[in-house]
Order: C-alpha cells, then structure tokens, then sequence
C-alpha cells in the first residue's frame, strides 16, 4: 500500500526533514571554508616569515590543533568558553571548532605549495627588487595556486563529512535531522541510510569535480614532458 | 571558573581506563585497516572488470560520507543483519573499514610506484602472481609508505571520540560520564584534550623524525 496518504504523507515529511538538514549542514561547510581559508594563508605566511617569534606562534597552532580531535575541540569551545563567560551560539561554535581545526591541515597545504614555487623565480623577483607583497601577489601566488587546489578540494570534502559533528553540539544538521526522525518514526536503520546517501550526494559531485581539476593540471604536465 | 586540581587528579583513573579502551579500539582499527586496504588495493588490479568496480565504489562511497553516520549504521544495521556484536566489535569494524578506504588509496599509490620493470622481471621469470605480489611488489611499495601510514594512525586516534555514540566507554564517553554526574565540565575536558594532546603529539613527532631519517 504504497500509495496510502499516510505514507506519502510520511516520506514528504522525511524527504524535507532532511532537505533542511542539509542545507544547515552546506551552510556549515561553506562559512567554515571561508574561515579555513583565511586562516590557512595567515598561518603560512607566518610560518614561512622572517621573524621567529611569528614562526613559532604559526607552529604550535599547527601542532596543538592536528594534535586535538575536532570532535574534542567543539566541545571545549562549547561546554568550556561559557564559563569564562564567552556564550557563542551553537553554529557560531561549529564555524571557528572546524574552520580552527581544519586552517591548521589547510596551512600545511597553502605552506607546501609557496615553498614550491621554483628557486629560480625567488631569485629574479629578488634581482628585478620585487616588493614582498608584490612578489606574491603577481608572481609566487599565481603559481602556487594550481597547486594547492586539488588538495584544498580533498580537504573541503573531508570538512563537508567532518560537519556531521555539530550534530552533537544541538545544531540541526543533516545528521541532527536523522536523529530526530527515528526519535519520532523509528525505523533507524533505513534513516540512517537516506543520511549516508545524502551526504554522499553532497561530497561525490565535489570529488569528481576535484579529480577532473587534477586531472587537467597533471595532463597538462605530462604533455609537456 | 576555576581548575581543581585535586578533583583533575580524582577523575584521572577513569579517565586513563577510557584512554585505554580508545588505545585498544584504534590498534585492532588500524590492524583491519591496513589488512583491508591492502587487499582493496590489490583487488583494484584485479583483471576482473567487476572486481574493480566493486573496489572503487566501495572507496567512492566510504570516503564521501561521515563516519559517524557510517558508524550509526552499523551499529543499527549489524543486529538486523542477524550480528549482534558488542559496541566496541562495533566500533572497530567501523573504524577499521572507513580508513581502509583511505589506506586503500595509499597503498595504490605506493603500488602504482612500483616500476614498471619489476613487473615484466617478474613475467620473465615466470612467478606466479602470489609469489610477485609477496616477494617483489609488496615489499617495494611498503617501505615509503611507513610515515603514511602512521598519520592514517594518528588520524583514527583523534576520530575515536565518535565511538562515544555508539556507547563505547573510551576516553571521550569517560569524560562525558564525569562532567554529566559532576557538573565539572572544564576538568574533564581539559584532561581529555591534555591526554590526545600527550599522545598525538610525541607519536607525530616520532613519525616525522622516522621520515626525515629515511630521506636523510
């Protein structure tokens, strides 16, 4: 009796559930991107500056936050900072723990990718007297940034899935919406499988699109070669 | 809000039995990982076109989506199935599948390094592909790939707070339980982030110094 008003009516009611959810959870992903982002070329350009004390600061960030779970850092920043008397709201929360702890893998990547840039382009900015911001803004940028996309790609999709752990922070994300779902109907196994597929909907097109990227850059390497 | 030493020092037993559980859960993890990945990753040069389909659907599909979710699953999925194995069987097979997908990865890469002539060597002196896979490719492509394969480690130690959802008593639950009696939240956390901190950090360390040693 599939065509029962009941049913339709309860696979309508599933179905937009977990639309929101989703959109919470994109939402999530795209405002964290923004902060990784941010951060990652703040933390690498300070770890890759003249001054020590800069690097050192850029580095433990580095080695404190890969060294904490995400999962430990939300909580810290969401049980923790209200009683130092810091309340932020629960999406707030889950924007700085991911963008933190994500900027921290996302400086390694942008790091990596400066360091690159080949000797002998370092050694005619200096000899035409490039200004430093110049000199990465028209020259070293340019080039380091086919680079470091596919790899910020890979990272986006893992902070898409990673976005899953605000549900355990209150925040109504794809995977809150299942939750509530089988607190109201049951039936957990196949919830949660719509869940699985949905995520999955969301992170493969990103896959794709990234190994498509790789792809163009590498084939445009080898044909050289 | 202030920190209690003497109470950190009281919850510090309970604490250390989680971190203990989570040290068992990510060693038996990281075991089915790396003997699963392997084994996707010599089924992906499989002559068996459906075989390879297989594989990389299972890759496409594990590393798309949260563990977490995959972790529900199983937890739900498992009983229906007629398993009905305990949470922390649970966990294990959970974290152990979702990182042979990435370990799976590696080791294609590694294998995929492997020269070309090892290969026909091998052809040409008629071994059989067992006896190629043992002796000559596996070995090669291994060694490289030790530093990866202990970041994958250190990875599935810091996801193993999400076991906590499917009731495995490990360091996180631990530190749940206490603040949910005691209404201490920043002892119990802070613990908890000093212990991941006291492990993830010198076995990074490690690694790093094992990769530099190699390239040195």
């Amino acid at each position: 009796m599939f065509t029962d008003i009941p049913t339709l009516q309860t696979v309508s009611f599933v179905a937009s559930q977990l639309f929101k959810g989703a959109i919470v959870t994109l939402e999530i992903t795209v405002l964290a991107e923004l902060l990784v982002l941010v951060l990652s070329f703040v933390i690498a350009l300070m770890r890759l500056s003249p001054w020590r004390v800069l690097r050192w600061i850029a580095t433990l960030y580095v080695e404190v936050l890969r060294g904490i779970s995400a999962l430990v850092l939300l909580f810290y920043l969401f049980f923790i900072l209200p009683l130092f008397g810091i309340s932020l709201s629960p999406m707030t929360t889950g924007v700085i723990g991911l963008g933190l702890t994500f900027s921290a893998y996302g400086s390694e990547i942008v790091r990596s990718a400066l360091i690159n840039v080949s000797q002998g382009q370092r050694d005619a900015l200096r000899a035409l007297d490039f200004g430093p911001a110049t000199a990465l803004r028209r020259i070293i940028l340019p080039q380091a940034l086919p680079v470091m996309l596919p790899p910020l790609g890979n990272q986006l999709v893992e902070l898409l899935k990673t976005t899953s752990l605000v549900s355990l922070i209150t925040l109504t994300d794809l995977t809150f919406s299942g939750a509530q779902l089988i607190t109201t109907l049951g039936q957990q196994t196949l919830i949660w499988c719509l869940v699985l597929v949905g995520y999955f909907l969301m992170a493969w097109p990103l896959t794709l699109l990234v190994r498509r990227y790789e792809r163009h850059l590498t084939a445009w390497r080898e044909a050289k070669e | 809000m202030d920190f209690d030493i003497a109470f950190a020092w009281s919850i510090t037993p309970e604490l250390l039995s989680g971190l203990w559980v989570t040290v068992q859960v990510v060693v038996l993890g990281f075991v089915l990982a790396v003997v699963a990945g392997l084994l996707l990753a010599i089924a992906q040069r499989s002559p068996l076109p459906l075989v390879r389909a297989a594989c990389a659907g299972y890759l496409s599909f594990f590393r798309s989506t949260p563990l977490m979710v995959q972790l529900y699953v199983l937890f739900f999925a498992l009983p229906l199935a007629g398993l009905t194995l305990p949470a922390f069987a649970t966990g294990v097979i959970g974290l152990g599948l979702y990182y042979a997908a990435y370990i799976a990865e590696a080791f294609r890469g590694a294998i995929d390094d492997v020269p070309a002539g090892q290969w026909e060597a091998a052809r040409a002196l008629d071994f059989e592909p067992a006896t190629t896979w043992r002796r000559l490719i596996l070995p090669q492509a291994v060694k490289p790939l030790l530093p990866v394969l202990g970041n994958y480690l250190i990875g599935m130690f810091k996801e193993t707070p999400l076991l906590a959802v499917i009731t495995i008593p490990e360091l996180f639950q631990a530190a749940k339980q206490v603040a949910g009696m005691t209404y201490r939240y920043n002892e119990p956390y802070t613990l908890m982030a000093l212990m991941f901190l006291a492990i993830s950090v010198p076995t990074s360390l490690l690694f790093k110094y094992l990769e530099h040693r190699r390239h040195a």
